[in-house]
């Protein structure tokens, strides 16, 4: 039970994958200006995760070696794809402003990451939790930046306006910047900041 | 036998990249008609809302869409004639059309104000009929912004010269910069601007800054978007290049001819 718990949690502050491992930095950049597009994306890697690692741990018995990251590629590839062919049939909008970051997920190094250093050498379950888990990571990172994005940017959450625009007959100056990638990349400096002032024993040692 | 025999890699790799594509081809073939429908119906929102059919039409169901749109009747158009071409709209695919040999047309370079290289020959127009008369033109227009090609819609009053809605669906701009197209207090400042000049000659300009009311001009001006010089440069292009003679200008000719009247108002009013 304890180490359910620990699968699940743990890639959420202790070991998150984008704060701690700085993995799948791209995808939090380029998504994160509407929390609409933010949430959605981060659905689809946790399912992404945790389906991949699924399989990847079923099959981890049988894979050979030599051959084992091509295996990964194939299964994640696979399931990145259906995923993207439903998010075009049920959820049309957001897969549109969302375009090429969906297939981007293959490449997101989160989901590699945990196929390859998790799921091959753990069961199924306990697998589909960790991807799961990080997924979860991944998502808090995501809605994190998202907020501050989207409401700094263009003073809306989930497109509903908190902040009425000046352009709009209201009183907020939309600050473009926060629109721009490179404002993200500030973003999630400070979540790094905080969480290592958190949690003193992730700060990296000096040379 | 070994897990990292040959055979066994070989097993391995066949099985996984058969079952693999199975899967795959089968979301992609299942879900396809979903998918075309879920095109199909953002197309006619976006005509909807460029056209000012319709406000809000995110929450729109498609029956709902469906039934907006009974006003609107489609048809084909060869560009280089202006003359309706006796053809099923549903099934033509103008995009697609641009890029298919045979079926495109190119754009001298030396004409292609709006940067898209190639058009199909034929193109949709939408005639929206209030009782049996057209009351807008509804012409489908793309060309280059800064980043991406911008695709949308201009609805025109059947004067042919007195802008009614403009709205692009899809576009790859900047957002909060060039992607400020889709703000709806921008797209209003179209509304009953003048495109084309007593020639018919396209005139509608996105100016940088905002428009002097003073200016003589003012009447076939919008108020730039800031930051966006080039994506606001693009809307002046495609709008200029659709509505000249190299695209839609024929069409519009034999339609204010068909319409008499029409052009009577638009005498008066020069």
């Amino acid at each position: 039970m304890s180490k359910i718990k620990e699968v699940l949690f743990k890639p959420l502050f202790d070991n998150n994958p984008i704060a701690l491992q700085i993995l799948g930095i791209c995808s939090a950049l380029a998504v994160t200006t509407k929390l609409e597009s933010v949430v959605v994306m981060a659905m689809a890697v946790t399912l992404v995760t945790a389906f991949s690692n699924f399989f990847v741990s079923l099959l981890r018995n049988h894979i050979p070696s030599s051959i084992r990251i091509i295996v990964q590629m194939i299964v994640i590839a696979s399931l990145v794809i259906v995923t993207d062919q439903l998010l075009k049939a049920f959820v049309y909008d957001v897969a549109k402003s969302m375009s090429v970051y969906v297939g981007l997920i293959i490449t997101n190094c989160i989901v590699m990451g945990r196929a390859e250093g998790y799921a091959m050498k753990n069961g199924p379950v306990l697998s589909f939790l960790d991807g799961i888990g990080n997924g979860l990571g991944y998502s808090l990172v995501l809605i994190f930046v998202g907020i501050f994005r989207e409401l700094i940017g263009s003073g809306k959450l989930f497109g509903i306006s908190i902040l009425p625009l000046t352009s709009e007959g209201g009183w907020y100056q939309a600050n473009g910047m926060a629109l721009l990638s490179p404002s993200a990349f500030f973003l999630i400096g400070f979540f790094i900041w905080g969480i290592r002032t958190w949690k003193k024993d992730q700060v990296e040692k000096g040379n | 036998m070994g897990n990292d025999s040959t055979t066994k890699t070989l097993i391995v790799a066949t099985l996984l990249c058969v079952v693999c594509s199975v899967l795959v081809s089968g979301a992609a073939v299942s879900l396809k008609p979903a998918q075309d429908l879920n095109k199909v119906l953002d197309i006619k929102k976006n005509l909807l809302l460029a056209s000012g059919l319709a406000t809000d039409v995110s929450k729109m169901t498609a029956k709902e869409v469906e039934e907006k749109f009974q006003v609107v009747e489609t048809k084909v158009v060869d560009l280089s004639t202006g003359e309706y071409v006796d053809m099923d709209p549903e099934s033509y695919d103008a995009v697609k059309a641009a890029k298919t040999p045979g079926q495109n047309y190119k754009i001298d370079s030396k004409k292609d104000i709006a940067h898209i290289k190639t058009r199909a020959k034929l193109s949709k127009v939408y005639l929206v009929k209030e009782n049996n008369e057209v009351s807008m033109i509804v012409l489908p227009v793309n060309g280059k912004g800064l980043w991406s090609t911008l695709y949308g819609f201009l609805a025109l009053a059947p004067d042919t010269t007195t802008v009614k809605g403009l709205g692009f669906y899809q576009h790859g701009e900047t957002p909060g910069l060039g992607g400020e197209i889709d703000n709806p207090n921008w797209k209003k400042l179209w509304i009953g601007k003048t495109a084309l000049d007593a020639a018919f000659e396209p005139v509608i300009k996105v100016i940088k800054g905002s428009v002097n009311p003073a200016s003589a001009n003012a009447n076939s001006e919008i108020d730039g978007l800031s930051g966006a010089t080039l994506t606001s440069n693009g809307v002046t292009g495609l709008v200029h290049y659709w509505l000249g003679n190299d695209a839609f200008g024929p069409f519009l000719a034999k339609f204010r001819a068909t319409t008499s009247n029409g052009e009577g108002v638009q005498d008066e009013q020069n």
